[in-house]
């Protein structure tokens, strides 16, 4: 985990803002973003009007594993390794980053699920351990994987709950539920019980539920997981018209990239507890130096295509050949040159995987 | 659009007092809203609560049955066997029904939806006690009266209004002790998912422990029930009192009296157990 | 022969899957040591007025109890065997799947439950034996001879149990509420296996038309062979009789109702 100490330097492009001051890391659309030094920023105080402060943030587990077969050995894991940065009001932030990387334990600090082990966190200027039931009415949170409504209830029971729960002032509960209906498709199913709504339907009605107080900010623990593509549209759509409607701020975590392409001008990537990378999505591609991937079917079997401009052959299997080409180039120029030399059959591009755009941040060049 | 952080949203920090009232208020919505939807299935309703009845009442027809063959149990007559009987099986009935789903926490805590409870604005006590509330206990609680009212009525006590008095706090005082054990348990979860089985025997073992007299068991056993896990407060040490018998540790008269106290003594530190479990769960999470 | 090692091999990972929980079985033993030491106070009171009830003297009244605590588990007299994975898995309908595969609906849960049963004899039925006997005089047979007929009964009447719960768990083919029909059978085996009072110190009539039913065999009638109760061969012969018929009857009734909620299957489409 150490090797990483020195190796971004290189990876800052010039004129970019030091992660040091207060301007780093907030990443804007137009400038290209930049890689987090590591050893911490010093005091984040926070500017005005920073909604999230995240200090050094660190959450160490203590795991004891069998070993042998009397043995016990003790393990920390260091989950959440020194995190630092901001989030300001009315943000879209994307939270990405591989599996066991540390999302779902960053957001269950932030909710106030988990106490943090070091360092220092506010939301709102309140810290979510402390007092989290203060924390509660202000912050709204749909988890991917379980619902937060009640299993049994039909789903306007679970509304009328909620509603009693957060003390919803009535006028404003009709509001937001008939606003939310209509948005979010949800008038036919009101009356089904929770448990018999498929992944699509419960997914909706779990946003629902998470906005009829209205919160001040939106956690999304991988909301598209699992979602079939319209779905996952209605959701895109109506989080991105939340956002800029009520100016909700939102972090969404995820490990699908067309979420954050979709949705989010900024994004973090997390990875073995610690940010690397807090900025615009396209800086991630640059200083990751990502490659997409063109997959070409030849009508016939040939020696590997070379002299194409811009690409490289990496992969060669019967008449389909891969080509690798940098992710913020455009892939026509290549496509016309290869279709001009070669007997093509088909081609397609795919997209680089995060894991990869992590990976090759993680090794240097 | 976007919000000023001064706004007047931002609520005092909340004293222990008025956790406590939101917590008992969102326990109430809860609880109606799990009443409300139970009785949208009146049938199925009345039918698991008549199941609860008739169960009840088969464990109260096996010591009828003893009764076929002796005329005294361990020195205790039928009526004073069903006073206690009926004083034990309505607290535990009551704490069951109040408290009822604090032997799921293991499963919560294994299936992640305790995270989900920790997310509300609410105490996640108040939650987990409103959680599934099962109104057809009531069932239960039904048998344990009439067992209670025939005992009241059977035995050779005279009722005074003071009696009548104990009797009624002991009933309540005993459902308090039980309930207590219930969030214990329902703490002692946060740290062995496992082991909800583990409570079940204090709290259920000691509502049967308690249907009979003490005489009954042996005097570690007795004492156990008296010291260790406060027990014998919930009937025994009152009830003896008012059939007007010693109890067989000889304790000090003032003893029979102090249910309620006693009572207090348990809530306060199931509260304890159970805010510390809490705070395990929240450092390690699941 | 085939089908002998399938049914084999899944009695062997019920056994291994019960297991692997540990600080539940644990847990378990606890109970059930802590209402064996209840019930035989409570026995002892009862026989020390009445010194023969029911045929036992006071060593033996405890035996049964603490066997009835050590079979507990095992037999399922309470719950906790497959009956709600059965009905869980009707109610959400992947039951289906199971209905067109290549073996038994029946067999098949008989193997895993018999596997959990062996699970739970030794886990959860040794250590509260050991205790009860340490604790208070109980009238345990020496001969290994009466061990093994012990053994036998105790599998014949897990049998016995396995039929009796399975068919309460099809019913949930037919009624969309399966906690009723639990509560029902749980409440039924409590009381008629013998697990509260010994089903001979029930009075008159009643008494005997108790100890006819099916439920008797799951409980009353192996502890009444480690009792000595059904001394040689011809008493012998007639426990594992009665064990064995009410098993076939139950097992066959159970055939029946299986074919008819296949039927149910394959016309509703599942």
């Amino acid at each position: 985990m150490g090797t990483q100490d020195g190796t971004y330097a290189a990876g800052v492009p010039d004129g970019a803002p030091a992660a040091g001051e207060p301007d780093g890391g907030r990443g804007r659309a137009s400038g290209p973003g930049t890689l987090v030094e590591p050893g911490g920023a010093g005091e984040r105080a926070g500017a005005e009007g920073d909604f999230i402060v995240l200090d050094e943030l660190e959450k160490v587990f203590r795991v004891r594993r069998k070993v042998g077969r009397l043995r016990r050995e003790r393990r920390e894991v260091r989950a959440v390794d020194g995190i630092s940065c901001t989030v300001a009001r009315g943000e879209m932030v994307g939270y990405i980053g591989p599996n066991g990387a540390g999302k779902s334990t960053t957001v269950k600090m932030l909710t106030g699920i988990l106490t943090p082990s070091g360092g220092r966190l506010r939301v709102a200027g309140i810290d979510p351990s402390r007092e989290r039931t203060r924390l509660a009415r202000r912050i709204g949170v749909v988890f991917g994987q379980r619902t937060t409504l009640w299993w049994d209830l039909p789903l306007r029971d679970s509304y009328a709950l909620v509603r009693r729960i957060y003390r919803i002032p009535e006028a404003r509960y009709r509001a937001n539920l008939d606003r939310c209906v209509q948005l979010l498709d949800l008038g036919s199913l009101l009356e089904v019980p929770v448990r018999q709504l498929s992944l699509g339907q419960r997914m909706r009605g779990d946003i629902a539920a998470a906005l009829l107080h209205d919160p001040d900010v939106l956690y999304l623990d991988e909301p598209t997981i699992g979602l079939d593509v319209v779905s996952k549209a209605t959701v895109r759509a109506f989080l991105r018209d939340l956002n800029a409607a009520e100016g909700t701020t939102v972090l969404l975590t995820t490990h699908d990239l067309t979420d954050i392409e979709q949705l989010c001008k900024r994004v973090m990537v997390i990875d073995h507890g610690r940010l690397m990378y807090d900025g615009a999505l396209s800086g991630l591609h640059e200083v990751g130096e990502s490659e997409r991937t063109l997959v070409v079917d030849l009508e016939r079997e040939l020696p590997p295509i070379e002299g194409v401009v811009g690409a490289r052959t990496v992969r060669v299997e019967g008449p389909r050949q891969w080509l690798a080409f940098p992710a913020s180039a455009s892939a026509a120029p290549i496509v016309s040159q290869l279709a001009a030399e070669y007997p093509l059959a088909d081609l397609s591009v795919r997209e680089p995987d995060i894991e990869d755009v992590i990976a090759r941040m993680y090794t240097g060049s | 659009m976007a919000r000023p952080c001064s706004e007047s949203s931002v609520l005092p920090a909340e004293t222990y007092g008025a956790r406590a009232w939101s917590g008992l208020r969102a326990y109430g919505h809860i609880v109606a809203m799990w009443v409300r939807s139970t009785m949208a299935y009146r049938t199925s309703f009345l039918m698991l609560a008549a199941g609860a009845f008739a169960g009840s009442v088969l464990d109260f027809v096996a010591i009828l049955i003893m009764f076929s063959h002796v005329r005294v149990l361990g020195g205790f007559s039928l009526p004073e066997v069903a006073l206690l009987y009926g004083t034990s099986s309505t607290s535990l009935g009551l704490a069951d029904l109040l408290l009822g789903s604090f032997d799921r926490i293991g499963a919560r805590v294994r299936d992640g939806t305790m995270d989900t409870m920790l997310v509300r604005p609410v105490p996640v006590l108040a939650q987990v006690a409103a959680d599934k509330f099962a109104l057809r206990r009531l069932g239960r609680i039904a048998q344990s009266v009439l067992v209670l009212g025939w005992g009241v009525y059977a035995a050779h006590v005279d009722w005074s209004p003071g009696r009548q008095a104990l009797l009624a706090v002991t009933v309540l005082a005993g459902g308090a002790i039980f309930g207590s054990l219930f969030v214990l348990g329902g703490a002692f979860q946060f740290w062995a998912q496992d082991a909800a089985e583990v409570q079940n025997s204090f709290t259920y073992g000691g509502g049967t422990l308690l249907e009979y007299p003490p005489t009954v068991f042996a005097k570690e056993l007795v004492r156990g029930a008296t010291f260790v896990v406060p027990l014998a407060f919930v009937n025994w040490l009152p009830v003896l009192r008012l059939l007007g018998r010693d109890d067989p540790l000889g304790l000090p008269g003032w003893v029979d009296f102090a249910g309620p106290a006693v009572a207090v003594l348990c809530c306060a530190l199931a509260g304890l157990a159970w805010r510390a479990g809490l705070r395990a769960y929240r450092s390690t999470g699941s | 022969m085939r089908a002998w090692r399938l049914y084999l091999s899944v009695a062997a990972s019920g056994f291994r899957r019960y297991a692997t929980y540990r600080v539940a079985t644990a847990a378990g033993v606890f109970t059930n040591t802590v209402f064996g030491f209840i019930l035989a106070f409570t026995f002892l009171a009862l026989w020390t007025e009445r010194p023969h009830l029911g045929g036992y003297d006071r060593a033996q009244a405890l035996t049964f109890v603490w066997t009835g605590q050590a079979l507990l588990a095992a037999a399922a007299l309470i719950g906790g065997g497959f009956q709600e994975e059965l009905q869980e898995r009707i109610r959400t309908g992947d039951v289906a799947v199971d209905l067109y595969r290549p073996f038994d609906l029946q067999l098949w849960w008989l193997a895993a439950d018999l596997g959990r049963a062996a699970f739970h004899l030794l886990g959860r039925g040794l250590a509260p034996l050991a205790v009860g006997a340490l604790f208070f005089p109980l009238a345990l047979p020496l001969s290994p001879l009466a061990w093994l007929a012990f053994l036998g009964s105790v599998a014949l009447g897990t049998v016995t149990g396995f039929a009796l719960r399975y068919l309460f768990a099809l019913t949930a083919f037919w009624l969309l509420d399966g906690t009723g029909v639990s509560m029902l059978s749980t409440l039924l085996s409590m009381f008629f296996s013998g697990m509260l009072l010994p089903l001979n110190v029930f009075p008159g009539e009643f008494g005997a038309l108790v100890r006819e039913l099916p439920w008797a065999a799951t409980m009353q009638v192996p502890a009444d062979v480690l009792l000595g109760r059904y001394a040689g061969a011809g008493g012998l012969l007639r426990a594992f009789g009665f064990q064995t018929a009410w098993a076939l009857v139950l097992l066959g009734a159970g055939r029946l109702l299986q074919a008819a909620a296949t039927r149910k299957v394959v016309v509703q489409g599942g």
